[in-house]
């Protein structure tokens, strides 16, 4: 637990520092991209002791702007100074050299090797012996420091996602770090892993270190930091202490005008089951029992929404119904046809589409034009493909009908896919699985790593999708989507449902006491 | 100051004309270095090369021989590689065509009709070789087994059978000994279309031109682009990934095995060593350099074929040593392929301001 009287004490202590000097000044920073203006004269100044989280829609330039900080980019124009002394960075290496560190979204560790030697990797002077012994002290010794645990000797892949975070971090730290980025922390990390995190930069920054956590939720932004600035379309728009603002307000900041948060939503009039899965079991990539008898069924015109902490068979479920994962025993109809076990285009012929997690990594050829990623699907079919041959101009026309009709955002239909947000990319996913679909709609991780906008556009999407009579399969690591979109939840833990619970009646005390392993009966009799 | 590679976003088409240019003329400085020191002037060298490889029809023709299997093999390996699955067998599979239609030559001359000769010879060389890339592309779709490695140990295989065929069982009883099976009958010779050249360019048009159909209007070269990308990608859209595979190796390895047989047929007319003398690996290069195009490989693979055949020249016309002449076409691949680097990256040189951070740091 926190230590008492800890987060008090914080706030007359920002007060008090209110008039320091700040230790890191950005000034005037400019960043060209071709095409892209993402950085625009933006002033931004940092202070030990402090949590500042840099708010900002997908495209704003946060991470831009950071990776300046972090010596990944040059910037076009602009100053940087450290204790008023001007300095450039033309590497990560000279950056940490004067003790500025970043943890990016995708983590950079070597799986196979242990944490020591992961650390002991980005250490510059390496002697012919490696220093093991003398690492693992002095990571000991940080752990105790900032209360930040981490085993010296366990290998990276048996880490969760969230200890490997804390690799990250105790890298930085080792190196001398004295201001830590961290770009989207909480993004993969569960509710509970999210607190520790917070708990964990509250302590660095009562050591004296000065964090900066880019992030576009509001939650976020008022449980964890000190003070906030906000980026909208490359400029910094908005600077203040978190205690004086709310989260009314950093929305309308962050996106330029006023925010619902609210969904259209009418009641729902599910119709036959559509999609039916009977004891279904599988096992994960390391050989061990995913799902173990997983039994459900979805109507049409209705929404399954799937709770649970990530890695507890949610990912295996979605790729044994979309034809990417063998199921040992059971079985998957849709529509009273057994799709058990078939290929993934039978699948897709049957009518299930699939919006996977790993939005690059599955999802779309990112090299790749927005036309040819659209018809990925649907290339088969005429008018696209007549006998062996694939006509561009029915593609285009085909990616020119769904841009529009999905309102994705691209300079034009060659465009690759890596260069569009990955909120346009997530519509580019969804217009294809939509219009792919024939009743059935898996959908894992929708609005991961979206802004406030996109993400409203996704679940209207989906809602508009459940209204025209399809089924959807909603897995979601945010609890608060899977209350507000679905129908009824069901929430996995351990390869197993612990239960399927009316979305309307549904609390979240008991949704999070199931996601923790009690089956309804008892998470209700724990939260009454 | 620092230099250093920063990675472009895009690339102009205008820098992609010059960098080979510039690459290739830096190449020739470097050269003529090289021929200083070894006592040669290097603009007679230089002459002598282009004039034995360009200046002249009977130059020409024999660029444009040596070009036919680069070409028939550098389209085969170039398909492959758009799928990112790295077929460095095309040695291999050229030699397992030019068995095939030496077989075809040799042995069944009594029960195939003259006129079908080289039909047969044909489409058994483009079989044998398709066979020979079928193997490592079951291999790989079936059980996952790396390509590299099989297509690589089958060249072995095949390049030491063409040698036990000609120095054994099959070699010529009246050819005083000399290694290599007896001379095809006539109506197995490949005709030329003029001079030396025969039809086996018309095979690698007619190739190049299948491949950039298949690669630019079919679902199969939409398929292959896909796997190229992202294979997980593909297979997740449905696409049978192990069915392409096989399909690719399919072509690829039958181009390949079509240089041998047009090799075979055209210009040895029989079975003997001068048919494994690299081709299928300089088309890795040749691939490389094309950008993976088929008419990019057609052009580079004539440029590699006037390189070879200057180098050529160069030993009989000023009695260089053969290394000087190998010397000079590596330092130009090595130059052409490292400047290939700045269509993706450029060089910038970079400031590199002392700061005085760490006494800041410890106030």
């Amino acid at each position: 637990m926190v230590p008492g009287g800890f987060f008090e004490s914080d706030g007359n202590m920002v007060q008090e520092r209110s008039n320091k000097k700040p230790v890191i000044q950005l000034r005037e920073i400019t960043k060209q991209f071709p095409g892209v203006l993402a950085n625009d004269k933006v002033n931004l100044d940092i202070h030990s002791h402090e949590i500042l989280a840099l708010l900002g829609e997908n495209g704003a330039g946060k991470t831009t702007l950071m990776n300046i900080l972090a010596g990944l980019y040059r910037p076009s124009a602009g100053q940087i100074f450290i204790n008023d002394e001007e300095v450039s960075f033309s590497s990560p290496k000279d950056a940490i050299d004067n003790g500025i560190g970043m943890v990016h979204q995708h983590f950079m560790l070597v799986e196979s090797l242990s944490v020591a030697e992961n650390i002991i990797l980005s250490l510059e002077e390496r002697g012919l012996m490696l220093p093991i012994q003398e690492v693992t002290r002095r990571i000991r010794e940080l752990s105790e420091q900032y209360h930040l645990q981490v085993d010296p000797d366990a290998a990276i892949w048996q880490l969760s996602v969230g200890e490997q975070q804390r690799v990250e971090i105790m890298r930085l730290l080792y190196r001398g770090a004295d201001t830590l980025i961290l770009d989207e922390p909480t993004a993969v990390l569960t509710p509970n892993e999210a607190h520790d995190l917070g708990r964990i930069l509250r302590r660095m920054a009562g050591e004296g270190k000065a964090i900066i956590i880019i992030t576009h939720k509001l939650n976020e932004v008022m449980e964890f930091s000190d003070r906030v600035s906000v980026l909208r379309a490359g400029k910094a728009v908005f600077n203040c202490y978190t205690k004086d603002t709310n989260k009314k307000e950093l929305a309308q900041e962050m996106v330029g005008r006023e925010v619902l948060f609210q969904l259209k939503k009418s009641k729902c009039s599910p119709g036959n089951a559509v999609l039916a899965v009977e004891n279904l079991k599988a096992i994960n990539d390391k050989g061990l029992p995913a799902l173990k008898g997983v039994s459900f069924s979805i109507c049409s015109g209705e929404i399954m929404g799937v709770a649970g902490v990530a890695g507890n068979g949610q990912r295996e479920l979605a790729e044994v119904l979309s034809g990417l994962r063998h199921a040992i025993s059971g079985s998957v109809r849709v529509n009273g046809v057994d799709i058990t076990n078939s290929t993934p285009i039978q699948v897709i012929n049957a009518g299930v589409s699939h919006v996977p997690g790993d939005r690059i990594g599955v999802g779309l050829a990112s090299n790749l034009a927005v036309s040819d990623n659209l018809v990925m699907k649907a290339y088969r079919k005429p008018p696209i493909t007549q006998g062996p041959v694939v006509r561009k101009s029915s593609i285009l026309h085909f990616a020119r009908t769904l841009i529009e009709q999905f309102q994705i955002k691209t300079p034009n239909e060659e465009t690759p896919v890596r260069l569009l947000s990955g909120g346009n990319q997530q519509r580019l996913i969804l217009a294809r699985e939509i219009t792919a679909s024939q009743g059935v709609i898996i959908t894992v991780y929708p609005s991961r790593g979206l802004d406030v906008g996109a993400t409203e556009s996704v679940r209207n999407t989906l809602i508009e999708q459940r209204d025209s009579g399809t089924a959807i399969l909603l897995i979601s690591e945010d609890l608060d989507e899977i209350r507000q979109v679905s129908d009824r939840i069901m929430v996995m833990y351990e390869g197993q449902i612990m239960g399927i619970l009316d979305a309307e009646s549904a609390s979240i005390d008991t949704l999070g006491m199931m996601m923790a392993g009690q089956t309804p009966e008892e998470a209700k009799e724990t939260a009454s | 100051m620092k230099i250093q590679l920063i990675k472009k976003t895009e690339s102009k088409n205008i820098t992609k004309l010059i960098i080979p240019i510039a690459s290739f003329l830096l190449a020739l400085v470097f050269n003529a270095i090289l021929l200083l020191i070894f006592k040669i002037n290097p603009i007679q060298a230089y002459s002598v090369m282009l004039k034995g490889s360009l200046g002249s029809t009977y130059a020409l023709s024999e660029t444009l021989v040596k070009a036919i299997p680069l070409m028939l093999t550098g389209l085969g390996v170039s398909i492959a590689f758009h799928m990112h699955f790295w077929n460095i067998g095309a040695e291999g599979q050229l030699a397992m065509g030019g068995i095939a239609a030496a077989f075809a030559a040799l042995f069944l001359q009594d029960v195939i009709p003259p006129a079908l000769m080289l039909p047969v010879m044909v489409l058994l060389g483009i079989l044998a070789g398709a066979v020979w890339g079928l193997i490592p592309a079951a291999l790989k779709s079936t059980i996952g087994v790396n390509e590299i490695l099989t297509t690589l140990m089958m060249n072995y295989i095949a390049i030491l059978t063409v040698e036990f065929l000609y120095l054994g069982p099959w070699r010529d009883p009246q050819g005083y000994g000399f290694p290599g099976t007896a001379k095809f009958p006539e109506s197995a010779w490949l005709p030329a279309l003029t001079g030396r050249i025969h039809y086996g360019i018309v095979f690698a048009i007619i190739g190049a031109v299948i491949l950039w159909l298949i690669l630019k209007y079919t679902k199969l070269g939409y398929e292959i682009r896909l796997i190229g990308e992202n294979p997980k990608a593909a297979h997740y859209s449905g696409v049978n990934i192990g069915r392409n595979i096989v399909i690719v190796m399919l072509l690829s390895g039958g181009l390949a095995g079509l240089a041998g047989m047009a090799e075979v047929s055209g210009i040895s007319r029989r079975l003997y060593t001068g048919l494994t003398v690299g081709y299928g690996y300089t088309a890795i290069i040749i691939a490389w350099l094309a950008n993976l195009n088929p008419w990019g490989v057609l052009f580079v693979s004539f440029l590699m074929g006037a390189l070879l055949i200057g180098g050529d020249q160069l030993q009989v016309a000023m009695q260089t040593p053969a290394a000087v002449a190998e010397i000079l076409q590596g330092a130009i691949l090595f130059f052409m392929l490292g400047g290939s680097i700045f269509n993706r990256y450029k060089l910038m040189i970079l400031p590199g301001k002392k700061t005085h951070k760490n006494e800041v740091q410890h106030e």
